[in-house]
């Protein structure tokens, strides 16, 4: 049997988690064993009516009076108390934020080896794995030698499978759990939230990104990059080199340690394409460089090249993007 | 308020990755080494927090000897003391780096130190493995978060922020606790010049850990598929807005 914590928002199975399922199918046909699901808190068995004709026979509602918010260390006690119940050989959860930490949890509690952003399992004992280092730079094929087998999918690596229609679209049957849950394991869960401030395009949905590294050269040069972008209906994105020297924030940091963009075209001016940046912008659907250095690194994967000073450039598209608009 | 901050020696990377003959390494003949900016930042909110409250910071590294440049680096921005877990440079799994860990805090503790805040990165930068901070502090029966932004302690409680949906979710955890941080908890000061001088006359503690493999077990790294796309240069310096422009409208976004 294979277990799968599903991670739900606003009634509805996340992205990730159905990718991560996607995975979970995978094994499944190699080894015929059913897929059972976990959901968590009080829109569980909402969520779990989406997973019809996605292979999960069972879901797992946990319900407890003190699981409304996000608890990292009761999701993984209650995890734990299903994994003894339920004796299943692989145990898998999505390569988010709240998915590894919970796995983690877990494997911490049983004292067994975790195996995080999995790209690829050849299921079988021992079971091998192919999982990202580097935020996914590099690949390392690994050995997982446990009676218990835990993984986290690694993002955007499986298509989510089209649910199956007919006879196969059955939802899932749902069996409520209530997890035994100690002061410890409750001793860590969010007390309270704050909303974001929405303003303008967000990073993470805009359909143009322009990207700005140490070419920019200073905080006050970003307005020509700013003026491109809200030409376009796009947003602003920075390297690592913009955060460190104060120039804009971090949470406009594309890259490793920073965001994962995807939009249809990114703009990377004065950035020499480091593979931590890069691993942040490879989603999208073109690159265009704006380099003075025709050989810098991110030449190797833009689609599109523009030669020269950004600061002559970037003016130059605004001005004439204004004309095309002004007729 | 004593702290411990956990950092990793990693090769600084650059344009592009190339591995040893045998693909078990990264070749770092031609790379100097850092550590994770996730850990960087962790550092520096060590540094800040006795800065402002008093008590003492900890850096603690399980590697080779070189990794005492990057104590020396934390040291010298401010960080008072150092310990290396010394090993022969090969690759410790996530459960035997995090039974290190405890076993060195243990040990620091059985000679009556006391700490109220132990921080790691978010992830490590080579093996990004989620973990060593979550298994550290279950072992030592401590509360634990991760994927922490902003962090505000003091009398005997951490209020400790992550960014979910643009919004933030806030956690409060009693002290002693374990956070897991990310870049942007802070800006990172440079290191000065007499605080380098300083950091070399400061004390390391040296101690060689045992070694309890318990997996995954490294087979060999690989380098993905290079999805590397022909570049087509438009044009160069100014004269190049049109075509860029013919491109965006192509591309469907921009308006003719
Ligand atoms: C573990 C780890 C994690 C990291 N995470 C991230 C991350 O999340 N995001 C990130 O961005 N970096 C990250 N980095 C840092 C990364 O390795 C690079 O140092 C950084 O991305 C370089 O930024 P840059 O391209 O702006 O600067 P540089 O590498 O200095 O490149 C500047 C480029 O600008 C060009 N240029 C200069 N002047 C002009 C001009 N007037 N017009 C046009 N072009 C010009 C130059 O030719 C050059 O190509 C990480 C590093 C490590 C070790
Ligand atoms: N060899 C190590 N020495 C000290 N701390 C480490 C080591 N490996 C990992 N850590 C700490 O644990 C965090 C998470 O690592 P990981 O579980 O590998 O992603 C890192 O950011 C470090 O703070």
């Amino acid at each position: 049997m294979i277990l799968i914590l599903v991670e739900h928002g606003g009634g509805r199975p996340e992205r990730l988690s159905l990718e991560a399922l996607a995975l979970a199918s995978r094994i499944a046909a190699a080894t015929g064993g059913p897929i059972e699901a976990v959901l968590v808190g009080s829109e569980a068995r909402e969520a779990a009516g989406l997973l019809g004709g996605r292979g999960v026979e069972v879901v797992h509602a946990v319900e407890h009076d003190r699981l409304v918010a996000f608890a990292p260390t009761a999701w993984a006690a209650a995890l734990v108390q299903l994994i003894g119940d339920r004796s299943p050989a692989v145990v898998l959860a999505a390569g988010s934020d709240r998915g590894n930490e919970v796995m983690a949890h877990v494997a911490a509690r049983l004292e067994l080896p975790l195996a995080t952003q999995c790209t690829d399992v050849t299921p079988g004992d021992p079971l091998r794995l192919t999982r990202q280092r580097w935020a996914g730079s590099l690949l390392e094929d690994a050995v997982l030698d446990a009676p218990t087998k835990l993984l986290t999918v690694a993002p955007h690596t499986f298509a989510i499978e089209d649910a199956a229609s007919g006879a196969d679209a059955a939802s899932p049957r749902v069996q409520p759990f209530a997890p035994d849950l100690t002061e410890s394991d409750l001793r860590v869960a969010v007390t309270r939230r704050l909303e974001p401030d929405r303003t303008g395009v967000s990073l993470g949905d805009a359909r143009v990104v322009v990207g700005g590294g140490r070419g920019v050269g200073s905080a006050e040069a970003f307005a020509e990059l700013e003026e491109l972008a809200s030409l376009l209906g796009g947003a602003v994105g920075v390297s690592r080199v913009v955060t460190s020297n104060g120039w804009r924030p971090h949470a406009m940091q594309i890259g490793q340690t920073g965001l994962r963009i995807a939009p249809d075209l990114y703009i990377a001016c004065g950035i020499s394409g480091a593979i931590q940046h890069i691993v942040g912008a490879k989603a999208a659907k073109r690159i265009l460089a704006i380099n003075t250095d025709r050989d810098a690194p991110i030449m190797s994967v833009a689609d599109y090249a523009v030669i020269g000073d950004l600061h002559q450039v970037v003016p130059a598209i605004s001005a004439e993007l204004r004309r095309l608009r002004d007729g | 308020m004593n702290v411990v901050v956990c950092v990793k020696r990693v090769p600084a990377t650059g344009g592009r990755i190339a591995l040893t003959a045998d693909g078990q390494e990264i070749d770092t003949r031609f790379l100097g080494f850092t550590i994770s900016p996730h850990e960087e930042c962790a550092v520096e909110e060590a540094v800040r927090i006795v800065e402002a409250g008093g008590g003492s910071s900890t850096v603690l590294t399980l590697g080779p000897e070189a990794a005492s440049e990057q104590l020396r680096d934390a040291m010298a921005i401010g960080v008072d003391r150092a310990v290396l877990l010394e090993t022969d440079g090969s690759d410790w799994d996530p459960i035997a780096t995090a039974d290190a860990i405890v076993d060195a805090i243990r040990a620091l503790e059985a000679e009556g130190e006391r700490f109220d805040l132990l921080l790691f990165g978010n992830e490590s930068a080579d093996s990004g493995g989620y973990q060593v901070g979550i298994r550290v502090a279950t072992a030592l029966g401590l509360p634990v978060v991760t994927g922490i932004k902003a962090i505000q302690a003091g009398d005997g409680r951490v209020e400790a922020r992550r960014e979910a949906a643009g919004g933030w979710e806030v956690f409060e955890l009693p002290m002693p606790a374990v956070l897991g941080v990310k870049e942007g908890l802070n800006l990172p000061r440079y290191p000065s010049v007499p605080g380098r001088l300083r950091a070399k006359k400061k004390e390391i503690v040296r101690i060689v850990p045992e070694r309890r493999p318990g997996g995954p077990t490294k087979e060999r790294l690989r380098l993905p598929q290079a999805d590397e796309s022909q570049v087509e240069v438009i044009g160069a310096g100014a004269d190049a807005a049109p075509a860029v422009v013919e491109l965006l409208v192509r591309l469907g976004v921009a308006a003719r």
